[in-house]
């Protein structure tokens, strides 16, 4: 394989067990571009964290090597390998002041008293921290120690930073701003991150790109925006946003559009995403927000629905409505000025346009 | 500042008392056992432990007269025929009353010889005329025209007095008052203080060196394994004391198992077999043993407060492992070393069956002096004074280790 100029990091064929039984991430290929946010997201057990450990260097790969600026590091002890880390509990030493938990790495690397105060103080000037050098770390609150950590492993300038969910302990507030943050630093320094969560709204803020793992494997890498618009498989469509299922067999097909007959009879117009072959089971993927209510003349799939719940959530409004004999289709409509009033049992005729209906692997019901 | 008022319009402050009373009183309620239980039989005993050590009311009490005569008697010529006649008063009224025994045992303490000086003296008692007391005392034994046993009733005289302290670190106080050092043959208890500091502090550090990759082991394996090493590491606590030491007597005795294998695999000569018991190689090898448990847990509880991210961090800030265990790890298990050198420590010089069972002559610590002052010379005052000051030494270990680490960071399993 030629390794692109611009490859920073670069895992080839990644098997790991830690049991000898079961393989934790399987057949792993990934490059990581030199500057870029690379997300991991997956859910727990999935092999993401297992991943980052690996590159790390708290884990070594069963199998396979793993290439950092084009050398392999396999054989290199995580405290030569010059990557900062940030973990999930922020691991910042208790008993050593902020400054001292700054300075930790610069000691390391017997850089000079008068410039170990300098990189401190732009590391903190970075965090919003200034004035914070003498306190404990049992003295900030959450979302300051987080900085704090961040500062860490920023301040002795590595080229590749890793972060293990490091707002995974913050509120939903701090979360967000945190998210904010990271993207602004990200993008002043220029670093490479990689970056393991299990929340996707973490990973659609900040990312570049997103790797979707699930059971040892990359389910999907792309850019958030591809991501969330065009799922390649059930997995990735589930696990990123909401969406409806609807399962039935392709009858119809060309490579634009497909036929997908449903198992109440009725047929649906929909974007063949993995098959073409006729008689395919298939699990089709719509998004809530896709959904029309009183859908113009040219769409394709019009049913009638009927309302059983309504729900009010500030700038939108959600509908659970029976539709094709299922009762747990959702949509979303915006709350905007002529909004439509809805009731609970009234009728409503909904549709969407074939391409925002995904036809993509069975998953059963 | 104004006073808040509740809704109610009382005071907030009168009610919030009025409320926590109820509840401070159930908390006194349950701890009153422990409490009346602890005044009986720890305040008190120790009480009474402080008192015996200084209370000199015995003698005095024997010899109330006596005790006026001497204390105004100078002590460097010959006591006068008053206080003869007042000796003799004194101890006649002790004789008659059986009390004489007493009288001999305690003067004994305070100087050999009296013992038999006095029961030599007292049957004589009644065959004495009514005048001439020193010359019939001299007749009856020369040694009652002896200065120095005057001098030394004189000094075991007044009613409360610091002598038991004195003769625990070698040292007395003449007839006139002065503080001097015990005649050389006779000074052994400051070497004994000196083996138990010096036993105290030796086992201590060894069982720290032993405990510490233990503990670390510990708190790093899966529950599973590192449960099944705990209970080896508890096995001892399970295991009578006695028992324990006797099977160090076994291994390490002359014709014992380790001989044996040394012996066997030629590293020593069977002529010269190891002394490793009936010494200070026996009370060390068997209190580190015995200890070590009281290392490890405390150890152990605070290296499993330490997360392994931190030594992750370090190693990924560009720390080598050494750096980072000991600017993070070690510092980190600071209060668990403090801990656990305490209770080695203050156990240790305290141990008693130990060294009486495997130290011989030279193994042998305070303790083993404060039971023979308890069971064989029953100087129960010196064994108090002995008892006190090994209390103090361990209270003013306890005041150095709050004043240099904080007692707030200490951590007891």
């Amino acid at each position: 394989m030629p390794q692109s100029s611009n490859t920073f990091v670069r895992f080839e064929k990644i098997d790991k067990s830690y049991d000898g039984k079961e393989l934790v991430v399987k057949n792993l290929n990934l490059d990581i571009a030199e500057g870029e946010f690379l997300t991991l997201l997956g859910p727990s057990g999935s092999g993401k964290t297992t991943t980052l450990m690996m590159l790390a260097g708290f884990e070594n790969p069963t199998s396979g090597e793993i290439y950092l600026d084009k050398k392999p590091i396999s054989s290199i002890t995580p405290h030569k390998r010059g990557i900062g880390m940030v973990f999930q509990n922020y691991a910042l030493f208790p008993h050593m002041t902020v400054y001292e938990n700054l300075a930790f790495p610069l000691r390391v690397r017997k850089i000079q008293n008068d410039e170990i105060e300098n990189k401190i103080n732009k590391a903190l000037d970075m965090v919003s921290l200034t004035n914070f050098e003498n306190r404990m770390p049992n003295q900030l609150s959450g979302g300051q120690q987080q900085r704090v950590a961040v500062a860490r492993a920023l301040v002795f300038e590595p080229k590749l930073v890793l972060m293990d969910e490091p707002l995974g302990a913050l509120d939903k507030n701090l979360r967000e701003s945190m998210q904010y943050e990271l993207k602004h630093i990200h993008e002043t320094l220029g670093v490479t991150i990689v970056y393991v969560t299990h929340d996707q709204g973490e990973a659609l803020t900040m990312s570049n790109r997103i790797a979707v793992f699930n059971d040892g494997h990359i389910q999907q890498l792309s850019s958030p925006n591809e991501l969330y618009e065009r799922p390649t498989n059930s997995f990735v469509a589930r696990f990123i946003g909401e969406n409806n299922i609807i399962n039935g067999t392709i009858i119809e097909s060309d490579s634009r559009q497909c036929k997908v007959k449903t198992n109440n009879g009725e047929t649906i117009h929909a974007n063949p995403v993995i098959s073409n072959n006729i008689g395919d089971a298939t699990s089709m993927s719509l998004r809530p927000e896709r959904v029309l209510i009183n859908p113009s003349d040219e769409i394709p799939n019009k049913f009638k629905a009927k309302i059983e719940e309504v729900i009010y959530h500030g700038d939108h409004t959600r509908l659970r409505v029976s539709l094709l004999d299922q009762s747990d289709f959702i949509l979303k409509v915006p709350n905007a000025s002529n909004t439509f009033s809805f009731e609970n049992g009234s009728e409503v005729l909904l549709g969407w346009d074939s391409q925002d209906c995904r036809a993509l692997d069975f998953i059963g019901n | 500042m104004s006073i808040i008022l509740t809704t109610e319009g009382l005071p907030l402050e009168k009610s919030l008392k009025k409320v926590e009373q109820k509840n401070k009183f159930r908390a006194f309620l349950l701890v009153l056992p422990l409490l009346l239980f602890l005044i009986v039989a720890y305040v008190w005993p120790i009480l009474n432990l402080l008192t015996r050590s200084v209370d000199n009311r015995l003698i005095s009490d024997l010899l109330p007269q006596t005790a006026i005569a001497l204390s105004n008697w100078e002590g460097n010529e010959m006591p006068s025929e008053d206080i003869y006649k007042t000796f003799y008063l004194d101890l006649n009224e002790a004789h008659k009353q059986k009390l004489s025994g007493k009288v001999s045992t305690r003067l004994n303490y305070a100087k050999n010889g009296f013992k038999s000086l006095i029961n030599k003296t007292r049957r004589k008692l009644k065959n004495f005329e009514d005048e001439n007391y020193k010359d019939q005392f001299i007749d009856l034994n020369k040694k009652w025209g002896d200065i120095e046993y005057w001098q030394a009733m004189k000094v075991a005289m007044p009613k409360y007095t610091i002598d038991k302290y004195l003769g625990s670190v070698d040292l007395e106080k003449n007839y006139s008052g002065e503080i001097i050092q015990k005649p050389e043959k006779r000074r052994i208890h400051r070497t004994l203080w000196y083996r138990t500091f010096y036993v105290a502090l030796g086992v201590t550090i060894c069982c720290l060196l032993l405990a510490y990759p233990i503990a670390h082991l510990l708190s790093t394996l899966p529950l599973r394994y590192s449960n099944l090493l705990l209970i080896c590491v508890l096995l001892p606590f399970w295991t009578s004391l006695l028992v324990r030491t006797s099977s160090w007597m076994i291994l390490l005795q002359q014709q014992g198992v380790l001989n044996d294998i040394l012996v066997y695999f030629k590293i020593v000569g069977d002529k010269s077999r190891l002394e490793l018991m009936y010494n200070m190689t026996g009370t060390f090898v068997a209190m580190t043993q015995i200890l070590l448990p009281f290392m490890v847990l405390p150890l152990y509880s605070v290296m499993k407060t330490i997360p392994p991210s931190l030594m992750r961090a370090g190693s990924s800030l560009g720390g080598t492992p050494f750096h980072s265990f000991r600017k993070i790890y070690f510092p980190l298990t600071y209060p668990g070393i403090g801990a656990g050198s305490l209770l080695v420590f203050i156990l240790a010089i305290g141990y008693y069956i130990t060294p009486a069972l495997v130290g011989g002559a030279s193994g042998t610590l305070i303790s083993n002096r404060i039971a023979y002052h308890m069971k064989e010379t029953l100087d129960w005052s010196m064994a108090s004074a002995m008892g006190t000051m090994l209390l103090v030494s361990v209270l003013v270990l306890y005041w150095l280790y709050n004043k240099i680490l904080g007692i707030d960071n200490i951590k007891l399993g």
